[in-house]
């Protein structure tokens, strides 16, 4: 946790200047969100994915949220649905990582995305998807 | 006069100038006497130097206390010199058993060395002068023991505190039973407060011991009412949504009867009987099959009838 | 005990998605330097994130108002939110899990309030809303050098 006050970030991101990583590998799509998320931004993800999805035979989305310190419901909106949309597209998607102050906040604030495969990190994230069987998982 | 004061103050309250200045000349026969005062001999007991310095810097901050004329307010600056000292002694007094009004009446038992010390400076001890020297010290030395009072409580506050937190602490270990498996055997009773290390430790643990699966165990628990079991799944919902599965065990039959009974779902929660059973569950699902180890004595077997 | 730095309440501006984010930022070096716990943290700096979208989205933005506070041993922190939007016709439903105007999940009056120890919303149909809320730092009691 760095205390360090950030510039405001109004301007320096006119059309949110960052851009979320997004790697494919093999047939997983590895989303790695980081530090602050714009609204905006979340959004444009949401629809980049689910295009990247669309044009490729992706089976699988890892959204890698390790570097994330808090998800509100609007964020936990848009990860729900990118997931929904993943699966209506035939594409599984996991939920890595998340931090354990970000666990407790969410389950108080009510939210506990039930519809949502989670993973302590991207490596188990991967194993769920490409199926090993030690977690009893169906190979897609 | 020699010590630095407004002119104003001076004016105004010349009995606590004069104080100022006795306190300043005298400072090393005060401490000299107040280091045979039962709280400085009791705190000070390795050597009495060490006494007489801690009662030289007491005496050092009550000067400049008076030489501001804040005589009756313990938010003095001067007092800030002395004040963890007094802190540490008003603790040490704590430690050896004394409550605090005996420590109050240890630092009250310091006024008369120094009553007495100003007396003798005057020709007339029992003048206007003296008299009014006399009351400005007795508000000081009044002061000094409010100082201590308030460094005495927030001291056992902290004490309380610290303690409070330590139980939590040591009452909630997290245990890790195998690989990728941990486990929290909770003991006592599940306040909100408590509640909330455990969810904290058992999270911890689940991301440094990157477990598949936690397992709480609830068997030393006495009751579980609504709230408690509202708690458990606040735990199990924050631990999936981390990618770990967490598992309840060890809900004893009357407790399972008054969930039943308080129409508590505990339907998205896995439960098992017992901490083994849990443990059992955890390993199957990772691919480990718990089996008696063949013996080479078959005979061994059927040898007990 | 010592004299506690005050620091002045601050106020910060809610139009843009990018106040979200500084008001996030600056909610959690303020609880930070409050002496507030990661999870802590994170709770308040939750329900801020919450509160500030209901200012941009149906308040028609704002302000946010933090004021740090210091009762004896205990340290707060008092988030302000203020619009002067249409206001919430109807509270209780506005509370309830769930119940939503602006296309949300429905969680950020009800699901805050869980996040927060005060919670008070102050709003008048066509005279705007404030909600007000109050988070304390758990009392750990710093250790004293020399103790």
């Amino acid at each position: 946790m760095t205390g360090a006050a950030g510039p405001p970030l109004a301007g320096a991101t006119g059309g949110y200047g960052f851009t979320v990583p997004v790697l494919r590998l093999g047939d997983v799509l590895l989303v790695t969100l980081q530090g602050e998320l714009h609204d905006g931004m979340a959004e444009q993800l949401q629809h980049d994915i689910t295009s990247r999805i669309a044009g490729s035979r992706v089976t699988g989305v890892v959204i890698d949220i390790s570097g994330v310190d808090i998800v509100d419901s609007f964020l936990g909106r848009v990860l729900a649905e990118i997931a929904a949309g993943a699966g209506l597209l035939a594409a599984r998607t996991v939920l890595a990582g998340m931090r354990p102050a970000v666990a407790i906040t969410l389950v108080e604030l009510g939210l506990t995305l039930p519809g949502l495969r989670t993973a302590l990190d991207v490596e188990r994230a991967m194993e769920l998807l490409t199926g090993d069987p030690r977690d009893g998982e169906r190979s897609p | 006069m020699h010590v630095s004061v407004s002119e104003e103050t001076a004016e105004q309250q010349p009995a606590a100038h004069q104080v100022s200045a006795f306190l300043e000349r005298r400072r090393e026969q005060i401490a000299q006497r107040w280091a045979d005062a039962a709280l400085f001999r009791t705190v000070f007991t390795v050597s009495r130097d060490e006494a007489v310095e801690a009662g030289r810097a007491v005496a050092a901050a009550l000067a400049a206390v008076a030489a501001s004329g804040r005589l009756e307010d313990i938010r003095a600056a001067g007092f800030e010199a002395v004040r963890d000292q007094l802190g540490r002694m008003a603790a040490s007094r704590a430690r050896t058993g004394t409550d605090p009004d005996g420590v109050a009446r240890e630092v009250a038992a310091l006024r008369e060395p120094a009553t007495e010390l100003l007396r003798a400076e005057f020709d007339d001890p029992n003048g206007r002068e003296a008299l009014e020297c006399v009351v400005a010290l007795t508000a000081l030395m009044g002061t000094l023991r409010l100082v201590v009072m308030e460094t005495t409580v927030s001291a056992g506050e902290e004490v309380i505190a610290r303690q409070r937190e330590q139980l939590h602490e040591v009452a909630t270990p997290v245990i890790k039973l195998w690989e990728s498996t941990v486990a929290v055997p909770l003991i006592g009773t599940l306040d909100s407060a408590r509640s909330q290390v455990v969810m904290e430790s058992l999270l911890d643990a689940i991301v440094a011991e990157r477990a598949r699966f936690a397992i709480l165990d609830i068997t030393g628990v006495p009751t579980v009412d609504s709230l408690v079991a509202q708690h458990l799944m606040k735990t199990v919902a924050a631990a999936r949504l981390m990618g770990a599965e967490c598992i309840v065990s060890g809900i004893r039959p009357a407790i399972a009867q008054t969930i039943v009974h308080l129409g508590i779902d505990l339907g998205s929660v896995l439960t098992r009987a017992s901490l083994a059973d849990a443990l059992a569950y955890a390993l199957s699902r990772q691919g480990v099959e718990i089996a008696p180890l063949r013996t080479a004595d078959p005979a061994a077997d059927a040898g007990v009838r | 005990m010592t004299a506690s730095r005050h620091a002045a309440p601050a106020t910060l501006p809610i139009g843009s998605d990018a106040d979200l984010a500084w008001v996030r930022q600056q909610v959690r070096q303020a609880a930070a330097e409050l002496g507030f716990g990661l999870v802590q943290q994170t709770k308040l700096v939750t329900a801020a994130s919450e509160l500030a979208r209901n200012t941009l989205v149906h308040g028609g933005g704002g302000h946010v108002v933090l004021t740090p506070l210091h009762t004896g041993q205990a340290q707060g922190l008092r988030l302000s939110f203020v619009d002067s939007g249409p206001g919430i016709r109807d509270l209780e439903q506005a509370m309830t899990d769930g119940y939503t105007s602006g296309g949300g999940l429905g969680l950020g009056l009800s699901g805050s309030k869980r996040l927060v120890q005060e919670f008070e919303v102050d709003s008048t149909p066509g005279g705007g809303t404030t909600v007000t809320v109050t988070a304390w730092a758990t009392i750990v009691p710093p250790t004293r050098p020399g103790l």
